[in-house]
């Protein structure tokens, strides 16, 4: 990757001003075997938001979420979570991968699973323990599945599965949410579940941000939105950003000017 | 072959035959164990390269215990370099995928083979040089267990109780990385250590039993036992425990039976051992064998088949009870039953038989026809119970065209459990008729038999 020159950002809000923040983003870029997939984020989420990440496939968004949490390295730009780096603030943050990224036929339990939620807590060599178990039975139960703690994870339904992920999750009772895509092929029981444990996290206090794919109830479910395809094209109360114009700007034309660039400088180096 | 033979060698009487047996269990447990880990984290090839790579350190450092003066044949020196060279096929394989649009399976065969054709190309040198030949660095490849002496003894003791501890202290560790390695990092664990650490207890594994079964088989002896406490369980710490009891057993039943029966080599008959529990447990395994498999479908089709008989019946008996007295036991001519759906008269005879058995219909006869019993028919107006409940449910809330409902209804009724029937008649309480135990009207009309 040429040299991006890390730059201190001038215009940071106060230190107190994203201190409050649980989510800021700067300049955040990130590239895929010399492709850059997300360019230039610049991003503030406010506390307390159900936020939806929406655009067309290859758009970034899994990107994004996973630059957030230190998964992929980033070519350049700055992410701080409650005025911090993800490092240390990381018991703060939970993370509900995308279903596809396991195996379901390993040999675990869903409830095996949740408990995964809480090896952060126990820290290196303990093992897990009645505690442990007790608050993965207790997320479990907030996700309807507590009959199937003990059912082999293959023998959920894609649904169920889901739930399990965001089960592990809730266990760590973290303050800010990532989810890739849970809502992606599930049951209409599920979508219910997860909708409803959503608003209930929003009304702790706790902010949310989802990979989301159907537009249709992108306003009926989140009140903040981002749209994203490579770049930030809008980004705020779903409300006043969910137009007809942004969505055309997001999904209009998979050959936009950005995308072709990046296809030509992946060429050339 | 002497009965006494068996007893000497089952009691580990002779010195050297209880060295080796105890020497290959100890490193079929390791295996079984290690294996475990490597299947479930999908790196079964990697361990593999990993084995075959090992061929040119060893020849390398026989060369560097010539020039250095020594006969070359001294056994840590051989093992370090099988570790450095085996270490660095892996390197290698990483680099490529790393670096290149080359995919794992891919990277490993070129590296497999490249590392193991320099290693035969450096082993037909090793043979040529004045001590080369008797050095019998060719036991590397095929494994040659009566050659074990007392220091190897040590070395898989040494290396079992490593690899048994430290999977026992990151028991929970392993899981994480093996299951989810994305989440275990995002949680904060150092995946690369840990997968640092997986590697080198397989490498530790794999090189301390090279001289057991040679680095072509060393990889089944590591991943057929896993693969075999796969079909019995469903538990991680089962499963690893399961496996390292049949890497440990067929250890020592391959060794022991290459001790009883001359030139039978050891490596080979401790990978047939394993293959056999593998394929017993594909058969015979408690959570996924086949045979359990076969049988959940077999009683799942005769569950089928009854329910279609009953509800056939049922329909039938309604029909007549529509035209007058109500639902009564009769006889129903067999070709009526076999005109309500698309079986042929052998499938329809067997379930009758099936039904006979289970004391749901009476004896069946060409001229009395086919008569339920009063159990039969309790059954038989539950069974369309089922199914009726089933329709009206997706009808009213899956709009489900009532044409197609029946066999849309066919497909999942049979597998309706009783929590989920408690749920649709709490859904259907008021299109259903208010008794609960009262059959609903079928929502479409019944094609008669003819």
């Amino acid at each position: 990757m040429s040299a991006v020159p890390k730059v201190k950002i001038q215009a940071l809000p106060s230190v107190a001003d994203s201190k409050s923040l649980p989510l800021v983003i700067r300049d955040l870029t990130v590239a895929y075997h010399r492709k850059p997939v997300v360019w230039d984020i610049d991003l503030e989420i406010p506390e307390g938001k159900l936020v939806s990440i929406v655009g067309p496939n290859g758009a970034g968004k899994s990107t994004l979420i996973k630059a957030c949490l230190d998964l992929i390295p980033r070519s350049s730009g700055e992410v701080s979570i409650y005025g911090e780096t993800y490092r240390k603030e990381r018991k703060r943050v939970g993370y509900v991968p995308q279903r596809e990224s396991v195996d379901w036929d390993f040999p675990v339990s869903a409830l095996d699973v949740v408990a995964m939620g809480t090896y952060g807590q126990l820290g290196w060599f303990r093992r897990v323990n009645k505690r442990s178990k007790a608050l993965a039975l207790q997320a479990l139960d907030r996700v309807g599945l507590a009959d199937y703690a003990h059912r082999q994870i293959s023998q959920l339904s894609g649904g169920q599965q889901q739930r399990t992920f965001l089960a592990r999750a809730l266990v760590q009772d973290a303050d800010i949410y990532f989810m890739d895509e849970p809502f992606a092929a599930v049951d209409a029981a599920t979508e219910r579940a997860i909708v409803e444990l959503l608003k209930e996290l929003q009304q702790r206090g706790k902010t949310c941000l989802v990979v989301h794919h159907d537009l249709a109830t992108v306003p009926q479910y989140f009140d903040w939105t981002v749209l994203l395809n490579m770049r930030v094209v809008a980004a705020g109360p779903t409300k006043e950003i969910f137009t007809q114009e942004n969505l055309r700007k997001t999904y209009g034309g998979k050959l936009s000017l950005l995308s072709e660039a990046a296809e030509e400088l992946m060429r050339i180096q | 072959m002497e009965f006494s033979d068996v007893i000497d060698v089952l009691l580990l009487r002779n010195y050297n035959t209880r060295l080796v047996v105890i020497c290959t269990m100890l490193l079929g447990c390791a295996c079984g164990l290690m294996g475990g880990f490597l299947l479930l984290r999908k790196r079964s090839l990697m361990g593999d390269t990993l084995s075959h790579a090992t061929l040119p350190g060893v020849c390398v450092a026989f060369f560097v215990g010539v020039l250095l003066g020594g006969q070359g044949k001294s056994l840590p020196l051989l093992l370090l370099g099988a570790t450095v060279s085996g270490v660095l096929g892996c390197a290698t394989v990483l680099f490529i995928r790393n670096n290149s649009r080359i995919k794992d399976d891919a990277a490993m065969g070129i590296v497999l083979s490249v590392y193991f054709g320099a290693g035969v190309a450096l082993l037909t040198m090793v043979t040529k040089m004045p001590d080369g030949a008797a050095a019998g660095l060719e036991s590397f490849i095929y494994g040659k267990t009566a050659s074990m002496v007392l220091s190897d003894f040590w070395l898989l003791t040494v290396v079992t109780l490593c690899v048994l501890s430290l999977s026992a202290v990151l028991f929970k560790e392993f899981r994480l990385l093996c299951f989810d390695e994305v989440y275990a990092s995002a949680q904060g664990w150092p995946v690369r250590l840990l997968d640092g650490l997986l590697l080198a207890l397989v490498t530790a594994v794999t090189v301390a039993g090279l001289q057991a079964v040679g680095l072509i088989l060393i990889i089944a002896f590591l991943i057929t036992p896993a693969a075999a406490a796969r079909f019995w369980t469903d538990r991680l710490d089962r499963m690893l425990l399961l496996s390292v009891v049949i890497g440990g057993a067929s250890g020592w039943l391959g060794a022991s039976v290459s001790a009883l029966v001359p030139n039978l080599p050891a490596g080979a008959l401790i990978v047939l051992v394993a293959a056999s529990c593998f394929l017993l447990s594909m058969l015979c395994g408690t959570q996924r064998g086949v045979l359990v498999r076969l049988m959940r479908q077999l009683r799942l089709k005769r569950s089928i088949g009854r329910q279609h008989l009953l509800r056939a019946l049922y329909e039938i008996l309604e029909a007549d009870g529509e035209r007058g007295d109500g639902i009564s036991i009769r006889p129903v001519a067999f070709r009526q039953v076999r005109g309500r759906r698309t079986w042929s008269d052998q499938q329809l005879r067997r379930c009758l038989r099936l039904a006979y058995n289970d004391g749901l219909i009476d004896a069946v006869s060409k001229e009395d026809g086919i008569i339920l019993t009063e159990a039969g028919l309790e059954a038989a107006a539950q069974v369309t119970r089922n199914h009726r409940l089933w329709e009206l449910y997706l009808i009213e809330y899956a709009d489900v065209a009532t044409s197609r409902v029946d066999r849309d209804a066919d497909a999942v009724e049979h597998v309706l459990g009783e929590k989920l029937v408690a749920l649709l008649e709490a859904k259907l309480v008021k299109l259903s008729s208010a008794d609960a135990l009262e059959v609903p009207a079928s929502p479409h009309p019944i094609t008669p038999g003819d």
